[in-house]
């Protein structure tokens, strides 16, 4: 099989707090928190869009791999914030990052799940032979709608993927998707915000897809929970991944350093794979990592993954995932985002 | 902005290429065909360090239409380790934080946009590059 | 090459003139030319004019002005060289008389900007629109920039850069045609909104309407026209890289610097000859590059020469006694000839309250852009 060649992954700077969104709508903050477990989110300057993160994260990418650009013959993007309706973010991004123009680039949407989506085809692409290096990103920077719940937690972020066959950073063990119609959650074309089915988001949706592709794959690899070193899913909120992560059967321990919403926020089709970067950001050789996304409409992608010897001397090429949460950053007021957000109507 | 027009500069705003001259070594961004020093034609392609120090800025208050709700946002004037200028803004810095003499980075940025139907145009801005207190 | 003078003037009062149209401008300014000259036919008309076209949507301003002036039939052309257009009209109308080739050739500027156009927009087409226009620059920050690389190379305080502004609005006070015609103190300067960090409103000259123009013929003619004609006795031009980032220094401006020193050359003069001059003060730190390019002041002490009351009237070299672009106004393509206007005024004993003593030898310098293009003319009283 193949797997990860390199990886990289951005997250903007400014930031803005569940308390100052809270004061706003006249909502009890600690109860926000409480219910979320989500302290402050990303968000993107008006400059910042699904093409800039992703040409960021795949320039890291590019450098821990440290191979040249033009070797890589195809580049996938998964966002449900691509910037054109129609015109592909890939080429943008190809042209950035100095691949092409003998590349396979097409862009892909699949709610939060496109991002798995893109590396699951960057992976067979490389597989199958048709080329000898592949990126699959997931990146976005996707709305909440005003005084609604998900505004605490749309963000802005994204995690790029090289995949090869040699000199393999993390090597791929084996990949599983579970697949349903099941309409949680939606946008319509026209429409500025998404609309969701509140519960029914949860049990139906989030847990049935993401308890389905883990159990499908522990069982098709073998493996159970204890033999992992990490895991990491899909984090709509706070609370979620930790509930799914609990009823498979994983600790607090193994989840806990891809947990990194309550600080980042959802960065949608960023979201697992930001959280896999920060985890093959401090594993070492031989962990065994386990991968869950979830898009809504609904489906799920799991990957199993294993760390290899070259992955410790590569890592430090790139920023890591916990420098860009932890380090320079911006707190805006609620006015301020809304402004970057574009929330506040101008005329054409 | 035409099309067209956006597509030439292309590799000069994503890949920041640049032109070195063969005569003198002098190296101008964006490219051109004769060397502004020499006057020798013809020049290779050399990519820009992502990378710089503040040669002057400003902070544009009045800003274009186009940049009126970005306003107001820092320029400056940078000068890369190859020694070629470039005018960008200055994103995620605090107020009066931008100075001449000052580290920056050279990140991949949306410039602007014709509207809400016309196209995206990309290009690079400067970031500081100073650890930061939060 | 000929001897050249000038034997008539006449402008339009600068500001916000709302009952005038662009081609009503040109020919205010040029009747009153004509009329100032006793002259009643043309051999060649020069409209300088930085953008008919993006103001108004009027290109072709050649033929449109010689017609409109009842003169359809003269040869006549637009010349334009952004803010530099007015002078760069003079230069090619004196090349035109001295080479012979004409004799009574009318040397104009003229720009309408308050038809609604986005002025912003506009102006920032002189700069270069791929390198720095493109990445949301305007023209105020263009002089911005190069106001803080003066600022940390030679000391330059803000309130150095606002002693212009106050010295302009000084003497503007004193000029009738000027836009603004009242005096201004140093604090309001320096508290005026922000327009591009350091810059505040009252370092920018204003968004002008106005025409200009000035009737030339050959020195040996200029008593069937004037018993007042004023000799051109020189004319220096000078461009430089068009971006800021393409110049040596930021702080310096290069073609103002060469156009002088082309100038200077062909008069057989220097700076310490000079009377009287109107300098480009699009910004007030401007006019402070300007005095230093011109070697009216050392590199670096233009700020304190200022504050020093060096420039005002009554001082060691007056600048800007018509009140400057900042006082008097800046309809773009006609500044430059309104400068010319200004000398001529001076030379001439017309002044008024603005006179300079004894004014014998007079200089305009008119520049486009950020500094890109340079027009310096030398005048001499006969």
């Amino acid at each position: 099989m193949a797997g990860i060649v390199g990886y990289g992954a951005f997250i903007p700077r400014n930031r803005i707090k569940s308390e100052e969104i809270a004061r706003q709508w006249g909502k009890d903050p600690a109860a926000i928190k409480r219910g979320l477990l989500l302290e402050e989110k990303s968000v993107p300057g008006i400059d910042e869009d699904t093409i800039t993160i992703s040409v960021e994260a795949g320039r890291a990418a590019i450098e821990r791999a440290g191979i040249d650009p033009r070797l890589i013959g195809a580049l996938y993007i998964g966002s449900e914030s691509h910037p054109y309706a129609v015109k592909p973010s890939g080429t943008v991004v190809v042209e950035a990052l100095g691949i092409g123009p003998d590349v396979h680039v097409a862009d892909f949407e699949f709610a939060c799940k496109a991002g798995t989506e893109a590396m699951f085809v960057a992976l067979s692409v490389v597989e199958s032979g048709r080329a000898r290096f592949a990126m699959g990103i997931g990146a976005d920077t996707s709305q909440g709608a005003p005084n609604d719940a998900l505004e605490f937690s749309a963000s802005a972020g994204g995690a790029a993927y090289l995949f090869g066959k040699d000199h393999l950073l993390a090597d791929v063990l084996e990949t599983y998707s579970f697949t349903s119609d099941t309409p949680d959650f939606w946008r319509r074309e026209g429409q500025f915000y998404p609309r969701h089915g509140g519960r029914f988001t949860g049990e139906p949706a989030y847990f049935r897809h993401v308890t389905s592709a883990t159990r499908a794959i522990l069982e098709r690899t073998g493996l159970k929970p204890p033999d992992f070193r990490y895991a990491v899913f899909h984090m709509p909120n706070g609370k979620f991944p930790l509930a799914a992560g609990k009823e498979l059967g994983f600790t607090k321990q193994q989840l806990e350093t891809g947990w990194i919403v309550n600080t980042m926020g959802n960065t949608y089709s960023g979201s697992s794979p930001t959280g896999l970067a920060a985890v093959l950001d401090e594993a070492a050789p031989d962990d065994l990592i386990l991968i869950t996304s979830f898009g809504s409409g609904a489906g799920s992608d799991s990957f199993v993954l294993r760390a290899t010897k070259l992955l410790p001397e590569r890592r430090g090429r790139a920023p890591t995932v916990r420098s860009m949460l932890d380090g320079r950053r911006r707190y805006l007021t609620y006015g301020e985002y809304a402004s970057y957000r574009e929330k506040i109507l101008v005329n054409d | 902005m035409p099309s067209p027009r956006y597509w030439r500069e292309i590799p000069a705003r994503y890949r920041l290429e640049a032109g070195r001259c063969p005569g003198c070594e002098k190296v101008v961004y964006p490219a051109r065909r004769v060397c502004p020093g020499c006057g020798h034609e013809g020049m290779d392609t050399v990519p820009l360090s992502r990378r710089g120090r503040v040669v002057t800025c400003t902070t544009i208050h009045v800003a274009p239409t186009e940049f009126q709700m970005e306003a107001p946002y820092p320029m400056a004037l940078i000068e890369t380790p190859e020694g070629a200028r470039l005018m960008v803004q200055v994103a995620d810095s605090a107020p009066n934080e931008v100075q001449p003499g000052m580290e920056v980075a050279l990140e991949f940025r949306r410039i602007r946009r014709e509207g809400r139907a016309g196209i995206l145009c990309y290009g690079h801005k400067a970031v500081p590059v100073q650890k930061a207190t939060s | 090459m000929r001897e050249v003078a000038i034997v008539g003037a006449g402008m339009t009062p600068f500001g916000e003139l709302w009952h005038s149209s662009l081609r009503d401008l040109f020919v205010e300014a040029a009747l009153g030319a004509l009329r100032d000259a006793g002259a009643d036919r043309l051999d060649a008309i020069y409209v300088g004019n930085m953008s008919g076209g993006q103001f108004v949507g009027q290109e072709h301003l050649g033929p449109l002005m010689a017609d409109h002036l009842g003169m359809a039939g003269v040869p006549s052309m637009r010349v334009e060289s952004a803010c530099a257009s007015g002078g760069a009209a003079l230069r090619a109308a004196y090349f035109e008389v001295a080479s012979g080739a004409s004799d009574l050739v009318l040397a104009s500027g003229v720009e309408k900007m308050n038809d609604g156009a986005d002025v912003t927009a506009v102006l920032a087409s002189a700069a270069d629109q791929e390198s720095e226009v493109y990445h949301g620059v305007t023209f105020p920050g263009l002089y911005a920039l190069i106001a803080r690389a003066h600022m940390e190379a030679h000391g330059t305080t803000i309130e150095d850069i606002s002693a212009v502004s106050v010295k302009n609005h000084r003497h503007g006070a004193l000029n009738p045609k000027a836009q603004f015609r009242g005096e201004v103190t140093l604090e309001q300067v320096m508290t005026s909104s922000l327009v591009a960090d350091p810059l505040r409103l009252l370092h920018c000259s204003p968004v002008s309407d106005g025409g200009a123009a000035v009737l030339l013929c050959p020195l040996d003619r200029a008593r069937e026209f004037t018993d007042r004609p004023i000799r051109i006795r020189a004319s220096g031009m000078a461009t430089s890289a068009m971006a800021l980032a393409d110049r040596k220094d930021p702080a310096f401006l290069d073609a103002v610097s060469l156009s002088a020193t082309r100038a200077y050359q062909m008069a057989g003069l220097g700076p310490q000859d000079i009377h009287v001059a109107e300098v480009h003060d699009c910004f007030a730190i401007a006019e402070l590059c300007v005095l230093e390019a011109l070697c009216f002041t050392e590199r670096g002490r233009a700020g304190q020469a200022t504050r020093a009351g060096e420039t005002a009237l009554g001082g060691r070299i007056p600048v800007n006694t018509s009140g400057g672009l900042k006082s008097k106004g800046h309809p773009v393509g006609a500044t430059g000839v309104a400068q010319v206007i200004e000398i001529v005024e001076q030379l001439r004993g017309d002044a008024g309250d603005r006179q300079v003593k004894n004014a014998r030898v007079g200089l305009t310098q008119n520049m486009g852009g950020s500094g890109a293009s340079s027009v310096v003319h030398i005048f001499e009283r006969v």
